[in-house]
């Protein structure tokens, strides 16, 4: 037994290490190359049918061919601004509460039914609205629709706002405390700051998982083919236009679908990328 | 003065030994801890201290790891109040007036702190400095304080020109030196320093020693350290600690080369520690 294994040994421990570094390069290429074929059949199928008319026209009757979908790119737009009107203010709230104020039980409490929350499947959020909202206003309204979503954008800000919080250094906020400020002033003024990018990145998160979703805003946006002025009336919307779109039995209706999907992948990037712009700009707290 | 200082330092047997000379002699009294027991949550951190910390002088908290100095520090301005467990019994004194009876962020103000690793808030240099006095609601020119500050902290002529960039942009020893004229940005009558050369080279420690030598000036400053030399260069009085309890308080001429209590010898001849 001379301790030390030899080349042998060595040349196999290369192997394996190599093997591993193989298995997660695919793994992370695969990933990226889902999104590509995604991203690549929607271009191929519905790129010829965007043009100026789909964001500025109405849809048109069974038959005719062109139209756009201007009235279901504003109604996505309308249900996404009510949604984060909702789903924001609450979940970045409680997340700060959760990370800075939270006792043990509470804390235990709010996660877990957040987590819960989280899992309600999508659906179940919209009969809940339904029979909260619809249901009593006698109608179904861009309201409902908004609020359904902004329910579900809810745990995912909650979560992840308090993720970020509890991340900040505690040294930070010590910092703050021993030069006076209250609690209060050190949570607004140094731990916020310092974890907003992460909260933000979360909230688009956030918005990117609800703009698709369609299962809860056929309960409570249901749809329209015409404009929706004010929050009062059913609205179209992106993803219910691929819903109803993509099951018809006409070809250029089929198009469509894939051109809003086009599009509505083309609005949450979009977000993305004005988003991240801001972000670069001011100071970030080191992890 | 001298027989008020007397007659503060005499529940003070904790110190253990008996010294022979007061090293406060001729000294006013900056902050006094009288009696203090320390808990968290059950375990008994600090046992009976009693210390005096005068004005104008650096006085350094020696001791192995975990002998609570850390701890006794974190006290005089309350910081220890973070954690929920913790309990305090006895006294402490700032110019006479009980640090635990008042509004604990006017105490802050009062009781600056630097801590062991640079811990700059996200924000410019300029905001890092104004921070505090912004919290304070300071009423005089905040840039010309911020200016006042930096140049205090020996930093003004290395960002002047950078006030506006980020505070990390800064190497390790400007940061520390940034927190420093944070701290005293809000003119602070004692500076609390945790190990604050911890995390730096030697060329930027004794950037921060040489700037706390003129520092006496302005303020008090209490500094804890496991380093001896730095004890040994930086401070006028040296308090050693061992286990919780206060063992030896002198000047730090005289702990250094002639210790009266021999755990004190033992710790600084490095047979422990």
């Amino acid at each position: 037994m001379s301790g030390w294994a030899g080349a042998g040994h060595r040349r196999f421990r290369k192997v394996i290490s190599y093997a591993w570094l193989g298995a997660t390069a695919l793994c992370a290429l695969l990933v990226v190359g889902v999104l590509f074929f995604i991203l690549g059949s929607l271009v191929w199928k519905g790129g010829s049918d965007i043009d100026l008319n789909f964001f500025t026209q109405l849809p048109k009757p069974v038959g005719e061919t062109g139209g756009g979908m201007a009235n279901a790119i504003v109604g996505s737009i309308k249900l996404l601004f009510l949604a984060s009107l909702v789903g924001i203010p609450i979940g970045v709230v409680g997340g700060i509460y959760m990370a800075e104020f939270g006792g043990r039980l509470s804390a235990f409490i709010i996660q877990y039914t957040a987590d819960l929350l989280n899992g309600v499947p999508s659906i179940v959020i919209g009969l809940f609205t339904y029979s909260l909202i619809v249901i009593r206003m006698k109608h179904f309204s861009t309201l409902a629709g908004g609020f359904a979503l902004g329910v579900m954008m809810i745990p995912i800000t909650l979560r992840s706002t308090e993720q970020f919080l509890r991340s900040v250094p505690v040294t930070l906020r010590e910092g703050a405390m021993a030069l006076g400020a209250s609690k209060w002033r050190t949570i607004v003024s140094v731990v916020v700051p310092a974890a907003y990018r992460g909260i933000l990145t979360a909230i688009l998160l956030a918005l990117a998982r609800v703009a698709g979703e369609t299962a809860p805003l056929l309960f409570t946006a249901l749809n329209n083919r015409y404009w929706s002025p004010g929050w009062n009336q059913p609205t179209a919307s992106l993803p219910v236009m691929v819903f109803t779109y993509g099951i018809s039995p006409y070809d250029d209706w089929q198009r469509q679908a894939w051109a809003a999907g086009l599009v509505l992948l083309g609005m949450v990037l979009l977000t993305n990328i004005i988003a991240r712009a801001v972000l670069s700009r001011g100071i970030s707290a080191p992890r | 003065m001298n027989a008020a200082l007397g007659a503060a330092r005499k529940p003070a047997p904790a110190a253990g030994s008996a010294a022979k000379t007061d090293p406060l002699a001729g000294l006013k009294p900056r902050l006094e801890v009288r009696n203090l027991n320390f808990f968290y949550g059950p375990k008994h951190a600090l046992f009976d201290i009693s210390l005096t910390v005068p004005i104008n002088r650096v006085t350094a908290l020696i001791g192995p790891s975990g002998c609570g100095k850390s701890t006794l520090l974190r006290t005089l301005n309350r910081m220890h109040e973070t954690v929920k467990t913790s309990r305090l019994e006895g006294q402490i004194l700032l110019d006479g007036e009980s640090v635990l009876d008042q509004d604990v962020t006017r105490l802050r103000r009062r009781v600056g702190m630097v801590f062991q690793r640079p811990n700059p808030f996200p924000k410019s240099i300029f905001d890092n400095i104004a921070y505090g006095l912004r919290v304070n609601g300071y009423k005089g020119s905040i840039s010309e304080a911020v200016e006042k500050s930096l140049r205090r902290a020996a930093l003004w002529d290395e960002v002047k020109d950078a006030l506006h960039k980020s505070a990390y942009a800064l190497s390790g020893g400007q940061q520390q030196r940034l927190c420093i004229a944070r701290a005293l940005a809000v003119d602070p009558e004692v500076l609390l320093l945790d190990e604050p050369c911890s995390a730096l080279d030697p060329i930027s420690t004794a950037k921060i020693e040489e700037l706390l030598f003129g520092l006496k000036e302005i303020c008090t400053m209490v500094i804890v350290t496991h380093n001896m030399q730095q004890a040994a260069r930086s401070s006028d009085l040296t308090a050693f600690m061992l286990e919780g309890h206060l063992v030896e308080f002198q000047t730090t001429e005289q702990l250094f080369t002639t210790p009266s209590d021999p755990r004190t010898e033992a710790y600084i001849t490095g047979r422990f520690g």
